[in-house]
């Protein structure tokens, strides 16, 4: 049996990994310098979300892939370049800020609201994923409390893999302690998957999924609502990074158990 | 990539198809982008593939974002304040009115830079009269400075920054769409007319066989290609090879520009908007410039020319001595690191110019010769070509008429031979020809011509650069004996190591004193500032065509001077390319002492379309 999934994924920017984050008090509380100066990508955990949403609905003949959105609109504009090449999704934006220090509930709830308003929602066929984690968002609460605002009980976390029997059923595998999986069965839709890697690999550029995408991405981005947060509640004792210490060699030719016991070595010093 | 088997492709067709994200194709792109549609929604002219439609508009950078290219850029901005008369106010970051302009001649405080006999004489009256002289810091803050070397009423950028908020401005009306990380592998050309382009191949091997995942790259048809790629981009090399260049036109004269952003001490007394220019040091050819932007960050950098003779010419280390100089190290102690990257810039300007249109293709651009080599600025000019293209491509569609050669020679290269892009190109086109013949030469040559509006100059026409090269050991006679030279080959064989670090020790350069922070090592400062990445799946674009050329090179300079230690020593002789450490700057094309069998004109190492490079957005 074939079910027809509306596949909803939450996904916002992160910064890209490559740069480097240096936390600063803002007059509206702790902020990254030079955020807005910074190249973002998808955050990663949900870009694992997003391929395993294509991947589900190319599967499952009349499924559709939507991406939630929430980040400054620049910088949504400038990472859905990259991002609109890999899969077909349709694009909700919302403008809002994108650098972790919001309430992960305030967030939640913009998430489930921009979720409920998608034209045709039906929720008997919804899939909600996102990533169990974020890299701006460490909590990891925020997708729990985007399935409870939805009346989503089915949820799972750190997911490795989704198979969808021939029943309807769906087959999850999550992470757990030591290395395993533990695998739940649940009737169907609606459920919530926050993905941790997922299997697949990332897509490679395609530009005609590109040209298909943009037709949706520039109007979703042109009335992206405007959100924004009040934070009550919400304080921070203290942000800082954690402290680095560098000192590089090039090697070429040592064997690994050479390099861990130099490592060691430094590490004791 | 070998085609023995025929590979099935896939074919998208738009109207116009733009190759690179530069500030040309920006200008093109923004200027191109608000005549499209009309106010009411409707399109102003039609789209030929998707009739009912505005034109389809396509423009598709290498990198992996807009805005990851290098440039510490001071212009005088007027093309660009014609495009954005708010541009002084529109809150681009590090954005900055230019102040105070000075032009240092900086003397050698260690005896370690190769100086003629004039320049030496030159530094000795310097010194015996430094009391009466404007000299601090074994500087010397020249006095009067031409008109020409001025950026009055200009802009300080970053050109990543500036990037970013253009390509936001474009994208956000929707009627042309940039697309990053998607390289363009070659023009694909038709009985002489160009009729699109094909991006490249992913999942493949090194050498580009087909490996996991293997997707041909797609080919785009348009009406138009525009090509847009800068000095060592594989589309305009590809039709210069293809079509040759007019007569009496050479591109053979390069530089590598090699830059850092840095967080100023906080107690800095630099201004925002303050502008140096050096020369003399580290050594006589290499020019320096220190921009700084708002909030205590400052752009700098050094330019190493393919007419400094050096086999062991690296721009990163020679940058480090330039930093350290006692007049600029006084500003930068304590200074912090933030980005860091390297450029080739096409330094032949308008010797260099290929043809400009053709059936189905225009050039713009840094690679179509645009840069102003007397007044050393390169991307307002480039934008002016872009709005130039824009304005002729409107005027072509409107007019239903066809891209061929002669349409666009009447719209596109009638606009530009009629600007002042081409009235000061034609002034500066020999302006630099002095330094084929030293330092000293260059730079009464270029005043002349400045001074002259071109009508004087010094010096010849420019050799190509692999002829310019000489040995190690005839480079360091009198300085480094060849039985040391040959010790140091031996021991950097072993160490499997570039040999300039070595040289430059033994030469009487002083040890780089680290400091983590802003004095890194090569290698920290890939990770630290360039943050360079390539993706899986991609050949190398770096090719070595030859091998046995490589194998009984002497030189091999394009060891030395990889921007990213990206090319290292290879068993055979054979150099290695590390595609994950390359920033793309394309300096090994012309860092390279051999020349091309089939074409003199180039050298043995191909520098093809790829993916990745640097990513970060503050250069």
């Amino acid at each position: 049996m074939s079910t027809a999934y509306q596949i909803v994924v939450c996904g916002s920017i992160v910064p890209d990994p490559l740069q480097t984050l240096e936390p600063i008090a803002s007059p509206a509380g702790p902020a990254l310098k030079n955020e807005m100066m910074m190249p973002a990508i998808l955050d990663p955990w949900a870009g694992h979300a997003l391929f395993e949403a294509a991947n589900l609905a190319k599967n499952q003949p009349g499924s559709k892939v939507w991406l939630v959105s929430l980040g400054p609109k620049a910088k949504l504009q400038q990472v859905m370049m990259t991002v609109a090449q890999k899969v077909p999704f349709e694009l909700v934006a919302l403008d809002g800020p994108a650098n972790g220090f919001t309430n992960a509930a305030e967030t939640a709830a913009a998430l489930a609201e921009a979720i409920e308003a998608i034209p045709g929602l039906d929720k008997s066929r919804l899939l909600v994923f996102g990533g169990w984690e974020s890299a701006s968002r460490g909590a990891g609460a925020t997708m729990q409390i985007v399935g409870e605002r939805l009346g989503i009980t089915d949820q799972f976390q750190g997911v490795d893999s989704l198979t969808v029997s021939d029943d309807g059923s769906l087959e999850i595998l999550e992470r757990i302690e030591g290395g395993k999986h533990q695998v739940s069965k649940c009737a169907g839709a609606p459920a919530l998957l926050g993905w941790a890697t997922g299997n697949l690999p990332e897509p490679k550029n395609n530009p005609q999924v590109g040209m298909v995408n943009m037709r949706t991405v520039m109007p979703a981005l042109q009335k992206a609502r405007s959100v924004k947060f009040c934070g009550d509640g919400l304080s921070f004792a203290s942000v800082a990074l954690p402290k680095q210490m560098r000192e590089t060699q090039i090697v070429k030719d040592k064997s690994p158990d050479e390099i861990a016991t130099e490592i060691v070595e430094w590490i004791k010093k | 990539m070998s085609e023995t088997i025929p590979i099935e492709r896939l074919r998208m067709d738009a109207d116009i198809v733009c190759v690179g994200f530069g500030p040309a194709s920006a200008g093109f792109l923004a200027t191109l982008s608000k005549q499209l549609v009309n106010s009411d929604g409707t399109p102003a002219v039609e789209s030929v593939v998707m009739p009912g439609m505005p034109p389809q508009v396509l423009c598709y950078e290498r990198a992996d974002d807009i805005g990851f290219g290098v440039s510490g850029i001071v212009t005088r901005a007027q093309a660009l304040k014609a495009s954005f008369p708010e541009i002084k106010t529109a809150g681009i970051p590090m954005a900055a009115p230019v102040g105070e302009e000075k032009v240092l001649y900086l003397l050698d405080p260690h005896g370690a830079s190769r100086r003629s006999a004039t320049l030496r004489a030159a530094d000795a009256l310097i010194r015996l009269t430094k009391w009466a002289l404007p000299f601090e810091h074994h500087a010397l803050n020249l006095p009067w400075t031409p008109s020409f070397l001025h950026k009055h009423d200009g802009m300080i950028l970053s050109m990543g920054q500036f990037m970013q908020w253009v390509g936001a401005q474009v994208q956000g009306t929707g009627a042309v769409q940039i697309w990053p990380g998607t390289p363009v592998s070659e023009a694909l050309v038709e009985d002489r007319k160009v009729v699109g382009v094909r991006l490249l191949d992913q999942g493949v091997d090194k050498k580009g066989n087909p490996s996991d995942g293997f997707t041909p790259g797609m080919d785009i048809h348009a009406a138009l290609t525009v090509v847009a790629d800068g000095p060592v981009g594989p589309i305009g090399r590809q039709l210069d090879e293809q079509f040759g260049l007019p007569d009496g036109h050479r591109i053979r004269d390069w530089a590598i520009g090699m830059k850092f952003v840095v967080d100023l001490p906080e107690d800095t007394p630099l201004k925002a908007g303050t502008v140096l220019h050096t020369f003399g040091y580290p050594e006589p050819e290499i020019f320096g410039f220190l921009y700084v932007h708002p909030d205590r960050i400052a752009s700098l950098g050094i330019f190493v020319p393919s007419w400094f003779d050096s086999p062991a010419r690296t721009a990163y280390r020679y940058l480090q001595h330039w930093i350290l100089h006692p007049y600029l190290w006084r500003h930068l102690k304590g200074a912090r690191l933030r980005s860091w990257g390297a450029k080739t810039l096409g330094e032949s300007g308008k010797h260099g110019e290929p043809h400009l249109a053709g059936d189905g293709y225009a050039r713009i651009g840094e690679g179509s010769g645009s840069t102003n080599v007397l007044t050393g600025s390169g991307v307002d000019e480039a934008w002016a070509t872009g709005t130039q293209l824009a304005e002729a491509v409107v005027e072509l569609l409107k007019a239903g008429k066809p891209f061929t050669k002669q349409n666009l020679d009447e719209t596109y290269v009638q606009r530009r031979r009629a600007s002042w892009v081409e009235a000061e190109g034609r002034i500066a086109e020999k302006s630099r020809d002095g330094f084929q013949k030293g330092v000293v030469t260059g730079m009464v040559g270029m005043a002349l011509a400045g001074m002259t509006n071109g009508k004087l100059s010094l010096g010849s026409a420019p050799v190509q650069p692999w002829k310019r090269i000489p040995t190690v050991e005839d480079y360091f006679d009198g300085k480094i004996s060849r039985g040391e030279i040959a010790k140091i080959r031996d021991a950097c064989k072993t160490g499997n190591v570039p040999l300039h670090g070595a040289l430059m020790d033994k030469a009487g350069w002083p040890a780089i004193p680290f400091d983590g922070q802003l004095l890194v090592s090569h290698q920290d400062a890939l990770l630290m500032g360039g943050k360079v990445q390539a993706p899986h799946g991609c050949a190398d674009h770096v090719v070595f065509l030859h091998p046995e050329l490589c194998e009984k090179c002497g030189e091999r300079i394009c060891i030395e001077a990889c921007s990213g230690q990206a090319i290292y020593p290879g068993d055979a002789g054979v150099p290695n390319f590390d595609r994950e450490k390359c920033v793309h700057c394309g300096a090994c094309i012309w860092n390279c002492s051999q020349a091309n069998p089939e074409n003199p004109e180039r050298m043995n190492i191909a520098f093809r379309a790829g993916a990745g490079g640097l990513h970060s957005a503050e250069n």
